[in-house]
């Protein structure tokens, strides 16, 4: 066994954990408040907007997320238009790339767990919103987006560790998270072994803390949804 | 898009679908087993499988394959040096994207499959027993048929979930859908083409499954009515 290796490189995992940790975080908060949005859209009246959102949702949760990635990083460059353009510096990034991949896809999943509990709604607490002659906007932002957070919070809680999950796509397109750090280790010193269990570790313990997070939000502000017997 | 490679893309959609079924079968076999050890009164075993299922859940997909196609020979290897036999123990990336597919999706259909056992009336198994059915009978004839209905929700999710997963596999050199293209765009120079042809196979494997699993669930709601529509 040769965990000394990893001993010797328990900064460069540490910097991993750090990129894995900034993947997961802005993908989840731009996805946050895209998909709240797009939740609202999902259940609206206009059907172009409703169809329009669906579609989306359909071909991202349809196809693998590592077909999303190639497709942005490496696919795009197939254009001239988009090599020749002002955003080329950023579109050849493979940070950029990554995030802007993470965070259609987990938007995607995000945005039908939002616009489902949205449409299990109880009809009277929007009726009753709409019977104190409160505008759509406050309508929206007092009862529709609170009641519609609480009753997704155990939905939502999955696929934020499927997103902290998802980052370790990142090390196909060269980013060194964790996984990428692990793959990185197991080249330079000819060890298959030790460095996947580390980054296997490191992912579990993430994971049990995100896990703890959400039960403690779950007693926090949903505990009022909870049949008490 | 030249054809031979459009052509050599979607053969290996008899890699993927192949992969994808014995992944299902060996997955299904294992969530019964884990089901059956959760909802047990024996506490190892209940253990066990909570031990396993939470485990699995905690690691990502992709360092889960690279931890059985990397990290397990190499620990084999050490033993088998160890005992001073002369041999490498290595196994074949199908073999391995199977496995760890049927491990991870294995986790996934235990809570599927708990959660359709717990809900079936306490009654139904009661009269089976004051009937004096045999235990493989009350399973077969009592269990079975009523899980179907409760557990196809959450295997349909699950199913979907694998054959996106599948696409994994081509990072082990397994030559799937994902890999042929991934092949092709680097031969063509046409990535964005070839990267869209594969995520259009993986969409229209989720269309078909979708619509298949709906008329299962259909027969197997025949004799439910939903009274809440």
């Amino acid at each position: 066994m040769s965990w000394d290796v990893i001993a010797d490189n328990l900064g460069f995992f540490a910097q991993g954990a750090r990129l894995t940790l900034l993947l997961t975080v802005v993908s989840l908060v731009i996805a946050f408040f895209l998909s709240m949005a797009l939740a609202l859209g999902r259940n609206s009246h206009h059907p172009v907007l409703r169809n329009a959102i669906a579609a989306y949702t359909l071909v991202f949760r349809g196809t693998p997320l590592l077909v999303q990635l190639f497709l942005i990083y490496y696919g795009l460059a197939q254009f001239g238009l988009v090599r020749h353009s002002v955003l080329w510096p950023w579109l050849s990034s493979p940070l950029v790339c990554t995030l802007i991949t993470f965070v259609l896809n987990t938007s995607a999943y995000t945005t039908e767990i939002f616009a489902g509990s949205l449409r299990h709604l109880p009809p009277g607490e929007i009726e009753a919103a709409r019977a104190y002659g409160l505008s759509p906007f406050t309508r929206a932002r007092k009862i529709l987006l609170p009641a519609m957070l609480t009753r997704s919070l155990t939905l939502y809680g999955n696929e934020t560790v499927m997103m902290l999950h998802a980052t370790s796509l990142a090390s196909t397109v060269t980013l060194l998270e964790v996984t990428g750090v692990a793959r990185n280790i197991t080249l330079n010193f000819y060890i298959m072994f030790e460095p996947y269990v580390t980054a296997a570790a490191i992912y579990l313990v993430m994971t049990f803390v995100l896990v703890m997070l959400f039960q403690f939000a779950q007693a926090r502000w949903a505990g009022y949804l909870q049949a008490r017997l | 898009m030249p054809g031979g490679y459009v052509g050599s893309i979607l053969a290996a959609g008899g890699v993927t679908l192949s992969l994808a079924f014995v992944s299902l079968l060996l997955a299904v076999l294992i969530g019964m087993a884990g089901a059956f050890a959760k909802l047990s009164s024996s506490r190892p075993l209940r253990m066990t499988a909570t031990v396993y299922t939470s485990f699995i859940r905690g690691i990502p997909d992709l360092v889960m394959m690279l931890l059985v196609f990397y990290s397990v020979p190499a620990l084999l290897n050490q033993w088998v040096q160890g005992m001073g036999w002369d041999m490498t123990i290595e196994f074949s990336p199908f073999g391995a994207g199977a496995a760890t597919l049927a491990l991870i999706f294995g986790a996934y259909m235990t809570e599927t499959f708990r959660g359709a056992l717990m809900n079936i009336p306490k009654g139904q198994l009661e009269a089976a027993q004051a009937y004096g059915l045999a235990r493989p009978r009350i399973f077969w004839r009592i269990l079975l048929p009523q899980m179907m209905r409760l557990a196809l929700p959450g295997f349909t999710n699950n199913w979907l979930v694998m054959t996106k997963a599948t696409a994994l596999v081509s990072l082990l050199g397994v030559q799937d859908v994902m890999f042929r293209a991934r092949g092709a765009a680097e031969a063509t120079g046409k990535p964005f083409s070839f990267y869209i042809l594969a995520g259009g196979f993986y969409l229209a494997i989720t269309a078909v499954s979708l619509f298949v699993l709906s008329r299962v669930a259909r027969r197997y709601e025949a004799g439910v009515k939903e009274l809440a529509r």
